[in-house]
C-alpha cells in the first residue's frame, strides 16, 4: 500500500523539489524508511544526534499529528495523506486545523483537491473587481472555498437598489461602503480568511500596485473603462484574469490567461457612450448574477487547483430565457495592441478618454 | 438546391438586440453571404444595420458576430459565404457586472 506525502519546501530538494510525493508502507516508520531508501538522507533530516525524531518535527496523518496516535507505529490506510512538518522561524507552512478538517471536508476527500490542493486554496490570493452583482457571488463562495486572501476593489456604497441581486449585502448595511459590509459578510461565514479592502476607484494610478499583490483577478466591473484598465493591467503583469458580465437576461464569461488572448481580442474597440446600456440602464435579472458568478468562482478554483480545462479561448454565454449555454471560440488576435505580435500598448492608458465620457442619460440603442 | 439558391440562416439576438424584432430571439433570414443576411433583416426591421454597422458601413467593434460558433473576422468578415442552416450569433460586448 501507499499513500501521498506532503513534502514541506524546506525538505523539498531532497525529492526532486516535490511537494507531494508516494511512499509505500503499513506504518509511518515504513513510510520514512521508504522515502529514505527513495531519497537517501531523508531520514537524516528528521533525527537528533540521538537517532530519535528532531522535536522541530511534526509528523501528521490526515492532520492529526501522530504522537495523538500511536508516534511512528501509527497504521495506515489506503488514502490516507502524511505531511512531515518541521516548525519554520518564519512562518509555517500551511498546517490544516481540524475545524479546517471538517470545514473542508468536501473538498478535501476528492482526489482531484485533497488536503494538497485545499493547502494551495488556502496559500492564493485573489483579487475582485466591485462588490456587486458577480463580485458578491464570486467572494462567497471563494470565502468558503477557504481562498487564503480575498481583495475587493471597490468605492461605492450600499444602496437600496443593490439588494435585489448583490448578495454580499443585507438592508442594514444600506450606506455602508461596500468593501466593509463584503468584509464582514465573508469573515462571519469563514472567519478563517483574510479580506483586504480596497476603497477606491481601480485607476491607471493603482491599478498595477493593487493587483500585483495578487495571483488571479476576477473581474466583475460595471463599465467599459474599468474592463480595459483591468484586461491591460493583468496583461503587463502577467496575472490571469476570469471575466463575467451581465445585462438583462444575457450574461457572458471567459478565461484570459497572459499570452492566450485577451478582453481587446473579443471587443477591440469600447461602445460609443450610451449605445450599449449598463444593468441600471436596461436592468438585469438577479439571479443571473450566481450563474455567472459561480462560473467565476469556479474558474479561480480550477485554476488554483490546476485541475480541468478552464475557459480559455472560449467565451460561454448564457441565455436565461431560453436557458441555452453556448460556447463560441475566442482567439488571441495578431494584431491586439496589447498582446499581439505588435503591440503598441505598454503600460496603463486614460480609460476615460479611451471609451469616452460616460453619459448616462445618453439614449441608448441597444437596451432602448 | 441549385447552386444559385439563395440560403436561408438563423440569426440570434441578445435581449438587447430583440427590441428591434419586437421581442423574437431567433429570425430567419435569408442571404449568400453575412452582409445579404443583414440586407434581408433590414428590409423587415428597419433600423437592424443602424445598430451592427458603424458609420464606416462595418459592424462595430464591440459587436461580435459568429458564424456557428467562429468569428467571421477570422472567416472573411461579413463577405462571409453561408449555407442553408447556419446560425448567426449577433453579441454585443457587455460591461455589466454591479
Amino acid at each position: 500500500m501507499s499513500v501521498n506525502v506532503y513534502i514541506p519546501t524546506p525538505f523539498r530538494h531532497l525529492v526532486g523539489n516535490r511537494a507531494n510525493v508516494r511512499a509505500a508502507g503499513v506504518t509511518v516508520r515504513d513510510i520514512i524508511d521508504d522515502l529514505d531508501r527513495q531519497y537517501p538522507g531523508f531520514r537524516a533530516q528528521l533525527v537528533d544526534s540521538s537517532g530519535r525524531r528532531a522535536r522541530h518535527i511534526n509528523i501528521y496523518v490526515n492532520q492529526v499529528e501522530i504522537e495523538n496516535l500511536a508516534d511512528e507505529a501509527t497504521e495506515l490506510h489506503e488514502g490516507d495523506e502524511v505531511a512531515v512538518i518541521p516548525a519554520l522561524a518564519g512562518g509555517a507552512p500551511t498546517v490544516l486545523t481540524p475545524e479546517m478538517v471538517e470545514r473542508y471536508s468536501r473538498h478535501i476527500i476528492m482526489p482531484q483537491v485533497g488536503s494538497a490542493g485545499q493547502r494551495k486554496i488556502i496559500e492564493s490570493r485573489v483579487l475582485i473587481i466591485g462588490a456587486g452583482g458577480l463580485g458578491s457571488p464570486v467572494a462567497l463562495y471563494l470565502a468558503l472555498a477557504g481562498v487564503g486572501t480575498i481583495g475587493i476593489v471597490d468605492f461605492d456604497v450600499v444602496d437600496r437598489s443593490n439588494l435585489q441581486r448583490q448578495i454580499l449585502h443585507q438592508t442594514d448595511d444600506i450606506g455602508k461602503p461596500k468593501v466593509q459590509s463584503a468584509r464582514e459578510t465573508l469573515l462571519a461565514h469563514n472567519p478563517n480568511i483574510e479580506v483586504v479592502t480596497h476603497e477606491t476607484p481601480i485607476t491607471s494610478d493603482n491599478a498595477m500596485e493593487i493587483i500585483s499583490q495578487y495571483d488571479i483577478v476576477v473581474n466583475g466591473a460595471d463599465n467599459f473603462a474599468t474592463r480595459y484598465l483591468v484586461n491591460d493591467a493583468c496583461y503587463l503583469l502577467k496575472k490571469p484574469l476570469v471575466d463575467g458580465s451581465i445585462l438583462m437576461f444575457d450574461g457572458q464569461a471567459t478565461t484570459y490567461l497572459p499570452g492566450k488572448g485577451c478582453y481587446r481580442c473579443l471587443y477591440p474597440a469600447p461602445p460609443p457612450p450610451g449605445m450599449v446600456p449598463s444593468c441600471a440602464e436596461a436592468g438585469v435579472l438577479g439571479a443571473m448574477c450566481a450563474t455567472i458568478g459561480s462560473i467565476q468562482a469556479t474558474e479561480v478554483l480550477k485554476l488554483i487547483l490546476e485541475i480541468g480545462e478552464p475557459l480559455v479561448n472560449r467565451l460561454l454565454l448564457y441565455d436565461a430565457l431560453t436557458l441555452e449555454f453556448r460556447i463560441v471560440k475566442i482567439r488571441r488576435d495578431p494584431n491586439c495592441p496589447l498582446c499581439g505580435d505588435n503591440p503598441t500598448i505598454h503600460e496603463l492608458i486614460d480609460y476615460e478618454a479611451f471609451c469616452g465620457a460616460p453619459t448616462p442619460h445618453a439614449a441608448a440603442p441597444f437596451g432602448g | 438546391m441549385t447552386s444559385t439558391a439563395t440560403p436561408t440562416v438563423s440569426v440570434r439576438l441578445t435581449a438587447v438586440l430583440q427590441k428591434l424584432t419586437g421581442g423574437q430571439k431567433t429570425i430567419e433570414a435569408s442571404g449568400r453571404t453575412v452582409a445579404e443576411v443583414f440586407d434581408d433583416i433590414e428590409a423587415r426591421y428597419p433600423g437592424f444595420k443602424a445598430q451592427v454597422y458603424g458609420p464606416d458601413g462595418k459592424p462595430h467593434r464591440f459587436v461580435n458576430i459568429y458564424l456557428n460558433d467562429e468569428d467571421i473576422r477570422y472567416t472573411g468578415g461579413i463577405d462571409t459565404a453561408l449555407k442553408a442552416g447556419d446560425v448567426l450569433d449577433i453579441l454585443p460586448a457587455l460591461a455589466g457586472g454591479q
